[in-house]
């Protein structure tokens, strides 16, 4: 961020000046995260690797489309995975497009799939440690998500509290929407109370590794095509859990971001959550009000992959129904569905309406500065 | 509201098979034998999607005394044809047979089932049609029991469960779909799961309330298993009748597969046109559950979807989803009115079609669209 770009490009920052609610850092090699992982972490890495619910090992099972889903641009010319390499992260996205604020999500090494609860929570506590050290301290734009094993909320419960104290940079939690359960399930709730007691947030993005589930209640897609599209579906999954389940009657002060996983399907759940209710609602009493008030309340989206309608006006709908204050600018990079913060919102709006998307919603639901 | 004028098609309403023993005619000899033995003819084989004592399973003043809800044919003559004006009804049997392991036993359930319906409701009421209940279980059954039931004319479409071994797009169903293109019938997916798979990606949720709520996300599952797979391309004679799966979250489908289509197009190259323009020829959706608060949110859904022939009429009897004889939603116009309880159910059905008279009348979409 201390280099010299060039003129065109530092007037598009002026002009953006923006949040952006989805970056992926990646390690360069699994060693990256050797100074955080103890000699016996170290070893098991080496000798038995991940151990994850899917048939392939060391790659996805429904592989990605494109440069393994990156930018093919954003490969470090040392090589090494894009996200890899802060000083092109820099030049190619937050100096170049005028980022204030990059939230970080870590989908990588972070143990959140690992079947082995000890490893998972080695891996998680390492990588919240590379985050700080090579990522935060290396540009104050970053701001960091304390990754933590779902599957073990006792061991996730103690690292909320502990990266929460070390540092303001951590401003969200993040855990795998492919759970073991559905996130409202009573399991994971002590997860829940660390982060309102730490005023964190809860932010979910799709993940690649099933956590032993198929990617939907149909089964097992055949195409990337159908898995991607159960990024949404698999999120609403878990927001009717966390609705129904009362967690926001126990925890009101829980705030959710939806992260890469869609938003106009909001508006139509919500309705349909309500309509169900009304038949329903002795089967839970602990709920106080209709669930999209809930939705409406403690749930934020992210923009990435921009929902197109065909008629860009019809997103003018649904921004009405999920609320202007609840959509917060994202490009996901280095993924290879990156968008543009200049070109991602064409649709018609207002300046104030924009500028809620761009920055001041995300300023709002993380309190950055 | 209620309907404004006699003479609508409801297609999606639910007589129900009382017990094993009304089966008992319809089987033969070895398996009345077999399901004596084994107590089997005592099993409700009711779907745990549709557990009879669930409020919407019945409607409380569509509720027997005593018995299942919709297995009187006197009580639906009453409440469903009578109080609607209904022309023709498409009658979906509901029955746990998909949902054994053993197909055989299952293709001789469905099979049963339908030679039930025939004698025990299309004979006695000239109103109904129904739809060919098939063993999912065994391609090659599912396909003979098409092949069975298709001679008869009032058999009108295909029935499916929404959510079974794998999504229904996949290859492995196509032969149900290549007999049921040739006998002019679509395809009719319901809501109900066999949970062969947990409802969600994270598994199993805890309350009723979850899994009805998320047949929703099931039938987006499955469309966009339909589209990546090509089915529509391989028989484009199809079409697909999403029966009781809300409407309102169509728009999100239509813009995320274009969407990503431009991506993955590689992936899927039989994939010709735009995914939105795909479903708008093929798929359509039936009115209850209405998952919209109003008939304004939902004309802002058919304007986001760009089509006004996707919905057909259905009061889903006995299942509760409005109260009274509001089964539609204030605030439509005469003219989508008439569509959705006349013009595109006749439209989707072929059988219909040729019994109602009305030719092959069909506005092409496409020109609707650019009006």
């Amino acid at each position: 961020m201390n280099k010299p770009v060039p003129e065109s490009e530092t007037k598009a920052a002026q002009r953006l000046g923006f949040v952006d609610c989805d970056i992926h850092p990646v390690q360069r090699t699994p060693k990256d995260l050797y100074p955080y992982l103890e000699a016996r972490w170290r070893e098991h890495s080496e000798t038995f690797g991940g151990h994850l619910c899917q048939g392939l090992s060391g790659q996805l099972s429904f592989p990605r489309m494109m440069a393994s889903g990156m930018r093919a641009d954003a490969y470090p010319s040392n090589g090494g995975p894009p996200g890899c390499d802060l000083e092109l992260m820099q030049r190619q996205h937050l100096d170049l497009n005028g980022c204030d604020t990059g939230m970080m999500v870590c989908l990588s090494r972070g143990g959140m799939e690992e079947r082995n609860l000890e490893f998972g929570a080695a891996l998680s506590h390492a990588v919240n440690d590379w985050q700080i050290h090579d990522w935060v301290e290396k540009d104050r734009r970053l701001k960091a998500g304390i990754v933590v094993p779902q599957e073990y909320p006792e061991f996730a419960v103690r690292e909320i509290d502990a990266r929460a104290a070390q540092s303001e940079a951590f401003r969200q939690v993040i855990i795998s929407p492919r759970s073991s359960e559905p996130l409202g399930r009573r399991k994971y709730w002590p997860i829940y109370e660390a982060i309102a007691r730490n005023n964190l947030v809860l932010g979910l993005h799709p993940a690649g590794a099933p956590g032993g589930h198929s990617s939907s209640g149909t089964g097992w897609g055949t195409y990337y095509m159908q898995e991607h599209y159960t990024f949404g579906t698999s999120i609403s999954g878990n927001v009717v859990s966390l609705i129904t389940e009362g967690v926001f009657e126990r925890f009101p002060n829980l705030k959710v971001a939806l992260i890469e996983s869609g938003f106009s399907w909001a508006p139509s759940l919500g309705w349909r959550m309500d309509k169900q209710w009304a038949h329903m609602r002795k089967e839970t009493p602990h709920l106080k009000r209709s669930p999209s008030e809930y939705l409406r309340e403690h749930f934020w989206f992210c923009t990435q992959p921009m929902e197109d309608p065909e008629e860009p006006a019809h997103l003018y709908d649904v921004l009405d129904w999920i609320g202007w204050d609840r959509l917060m600018f994202s490009s996901d990079y280095p993924h290879w569905d990156f968008d543009d913060p200049r070109q991602a919102l064409s649709f018609k709006m207002t300046e104030a309406q924009r500028a809620g998307i761009l920055r001041d919603n995300a300023r709002a639901l993380y309190r950055l500065s | 509201m209620k309907l404004p004028f006699a003479g609508a098609i409801d297609c999606d309403l639910h007589p129900a098979v009382p017990d094993v023993a009304a089966l008992m005619p319809y089987l033969d000899d070895f398996w009345r034998e077999h399901l004596t033995e084994r107590y089997i003819d005592h099993s409700p084989f009711v779907l745990a999607s549709y557990a009879q004592n669930l409020p919407q399973s019945a409607r409380a003043d569509w509720r027997p005394k005593q018995g299942v809800p919709g297995a009187d044919l006197a009580a639906l003559r009453r409440d469903a044809l009578d109080a609607f004006g209904t022309r023709f009804a498409i009658a979906n049997v509901l029955h746990g047979a998909v949902a054994l392991y053993n197909a055989d036993m299952a293709a001789a359930l469905c099979k049963a089932v339908n030679s039930w319906i025939v004698h025990e409701w299309l004979d006695r009421e000239p109103r109904l049609r129904a739809s060919i209940l098939v063993p999912p279980q065994d391609v090659e059954l599912a396909v003979a029991e098409i092949e069975r039931c298709a001679g008869d004319p009032r058999f009108v479409q295909v029935l499916l469960l929404v959510m079974g071994d794998r999504p229904l797009g996949h290859r492995s169903f196509w032969p149900i779909y290549r007999a049921a293109e040739q006998h002019g019938l679509p395809i009719g997916i319901h809501a109900g799961s066999t949970f062969r798979h947990a409802p969600t990606g994270s598994g199993w949720p805890s309350y009723h309330l979850e899994d009805s709520v998320l047949q929703a996300s099931a039938f987006e599952d499955t469309l966009v298993s339909f589209l990546a797979e090509g089915v529509l391309q391989k028989f484009p004679g199809t079409k697909l009748v999403l029966m009781e799966s809300g409407f309102a979250w169509l728009p999100t489908l239509l813009w995320r597969t274009n969407r990503s289509w431009r991506g993955v197009r590689t992936e899927v190259p039989w994939i010709d046109r735009a995914p939105a323009e795909i479903v708008r020829d093929h798929v359509r959706f039936t009115l209850q559950p209405l998952d919209v608060p109003n008939g304004d949110v939902l004309n802002r859904i058919i304007d986001h979807v760009r089509s006004d022939e996707l919905i057909v009429f259905s009061t889903d009897y006995p299942h509760w989803q409005f109260d009274g004889e509001d089964a539609l939603p204030d605030g439509l116009s005469d003219t989508m009115l008439r569509k959705i309880l006349i013009d595109n159910p006749l439209a989707t059905y072929p059988r219909l079609r040729a019994v109602a008279g009305a030719g092959e009348k069909r506005i092409p979409m496409r020109e609707e669209m650019a009006r």
